[in-house]
């Protein structure tokens, strides 16, 4: 084991540990940062001594210990304003408790997840602030993956959790016709911060185990869930790509060029135990037709079977489903391959002028990709210099640039 | 919103880039910011062209050189009109000087 590997399971026990303290506390006083403020030093102590001192044999004992103590030396400083002391005590017993009945601490952070992502809490904020509170991720780190300034991330986070005390939002796990809506509000943001992780770029890239983690989490919280296995499946089929998708020069490498030995097959082997469980338990939805197309594409490149009717049939399926231009987008893609380039660009005049798609590099990507392969040089450069344009990775620009015929 | 987007440039880092590639990749900029109603700016000569003027109390002064001595220069700027600071904030990201200065994102005083 690695160095670096065996940092990151020191730190995975510390936000285990501090995300479930912070959950329990939250759920109970309904004051996410108060919960916050108490645990913070001693969760940052634990980051920095763990890794060189070992994890405490009672992980959750030691993080209250810590907060207990810096709380009083605080509190005698004249530095903190509430009185933070009967949370800790109440903390500490029933740490105490759990550990004299030989039992875990009861777990949470689903019912924090569900609060984190109400309604009526802005869409933008629900991710990060299940990053920070869950996960213990600064507001500077989350700002930096997801292109905010820190300030006005932080301005966010705060308004956001003032909103949860103010509001009266619920700290529950929803019942059972709320479910799908509440439940798909948890899975997007999820979703929306495995994309920011996708991207290769320094603080971006390590957020995409974080919300693999997440997304583990919720499935195993929710095993009656189908979608939030297939949300996790998802990510698995993509993260199984990770070390083929840029090849020795870091230039992008798309799907069809990837070389296959790269890919990760025990990601991909739970990518499909998981698809084979939800599909078994659950009407179709939005992830699990996401997670069969990507488990359509693993096949017909390991397999060489011709997939391209099966992924054209679970895109109608999608579009039917979320009304999205993206997947109107993918769909065409996969059409050229059975019908040709001009097919699939009849189909996307339909979102040609769709507003949500028009800053959206894949598009002028792939109608600059169709149009060259239709023999319409230049509407397919002038496409793929948009395409460029609208790209923020070199190594996609790169990719772009090798397609424009010199 | 409507924002103006600064460029700031360090021409020492700007003269060091591959220029072929910097300016096809500003063309490629460019032909994307038409695409979304975006307006491209201006491209300003170099700092050490420029000339500021003040007047004190009655008293012109004439200075050679830019306003702000700093070591990235404003060389430029293009206006864009998005829903969010973080969708101005992604144009920023896809400018190509942005590799090489820094692009200052400022909200335009709307007349109301």
């Amino acid at each position: 084991m690695s160095r670096n590997e065996a940092h990151r399971i020191v730190e995975r026990i510390a936000r285990e540990s501090y995300g479930r303290l912070v959950a329990l506390l939250a759920v109970r006083t309904r004051d996410v940062a108060t919960a916050e403020d108490l645990l913070a030093e001693a969760f940052a102590a634990a980051l920095e001594q763990w890794p060189t001192q070992g994890v405490p044999s009672n992980p959750d004992g030691w993080l209250v210990t810590v907060a207990k103590r810096r709380h009083l030396d605080a509190l005698r400083r004249g530095q903190v304003r509430v009185n933070g002391e009967p949370h800790l005590q109440m903390l500490a017993s029933e740490i105490e408790e759990a550990s004299h009945l030989s039992e875990e601490l009861p777990d949470r952070r689903l019912a924090l997840m569900f609060a984190c992502a109400h309604p009526l809490i802005e869409r933008g904020a629900r991710a990060p602030l299940i990053l920070q509170t869950v996960l213990g991720i600064t507001a500077k780190a989350i700002a930096s993956a997801f292109l905010v300034s820190p300030a006005s991330m932080g301005q966010r986070l705060v308004r956001a959790k003032l909103h949860i005390k103010a509001s009266g939002i619920p700290f529950s796990v929803p019942d059972r016709h709320e479910m799908p809506e509440r439940l798909n509000a948890i899975l997007e943001a999820l979703y929306a911060a495995y994309s920011t992780g996708w991207d290769e770029s320094e603080g971006a890239s390590e957020l995409a185990p974080e919300a693999i983690w997440l997304s583990r989490l919720i499935a195993t919280l929710l095993p009656e869930e189908p979608e939030a296995k297939a949300l996790l499946a998802m990510m698995l089929y993509t993260e199984a790509r990770r070390g083929a998708r840029r090849d020795a020069q870091g230039c992008y490498v798309p799907i069809d060029s990837q070389d296959v030995e790269l890919w990760d097959r025990s990601l991909i082997g739970e990518a499909e135990n998981l698809l084979h469980a939800c599909n078994r338990s659950g009407p179709t939805g939005r992830y699990q037709l996401e997670a069969a197309i990507q488990s359509a594409h693993v096949a017909r490149r390991l397999t060489g079977a011709n997939c391209w009717p099966a992924i054209v049939s679970l895109y109608d399926h999608l579009v039917a489903l979320t009304n999205s231009p993206v997947a109107v987008l993918n769909r065409a893609a996969a059409v050229a391959e059975i019908a040709g380039p001009d097919a699939a660009l009849a189909e996307l005049r339909a979102i040609a002028t769709d507003k949500r798609i028009l800053g959206y590099q894949p598009y002028w990507a792939t109608v600059g990709h169709l149009n060259l392969r239709a023999g319409n040089i230049e509407t397919g450069c002038e496409a793929l210099r948009v395409a460029i344009g609208l790209s923020t990775d070199n190594a996609v620009r790169q990719h772009l640039r090798q397609l424009l015929p010199s | 919103m409507n924002y103006m987007m600064l460029i700031h440039h360090d021409d020492a880092a700007l003269a060091k880039a591959n220029q072929k590639e910097l300016w096809t990749d500003y063309a490629a900029f460019n032909e994307a910011l038409a695409k979304a109603g975006g307006r491209s700016g201006v491209r300003l000569q170099p700092a050490s062209a420029a000339t500021s003027v003040r007047v004190r109390e009655g008293k012109t002064e004439i200075i050679d050189g830019p306003y702000a001595d700093t070591k990235e220069k404003l060389a430029g700027y293009f206006m864009i009109e998005t829903d969010s600071v973080d969708d101005a904030v992604a144009w920023a990201q896809r400018c190509p000087s942005a590799r090489y200065g820094t692009i200052e994102v400022r909200p335009i005083h709307e007349q109301k």
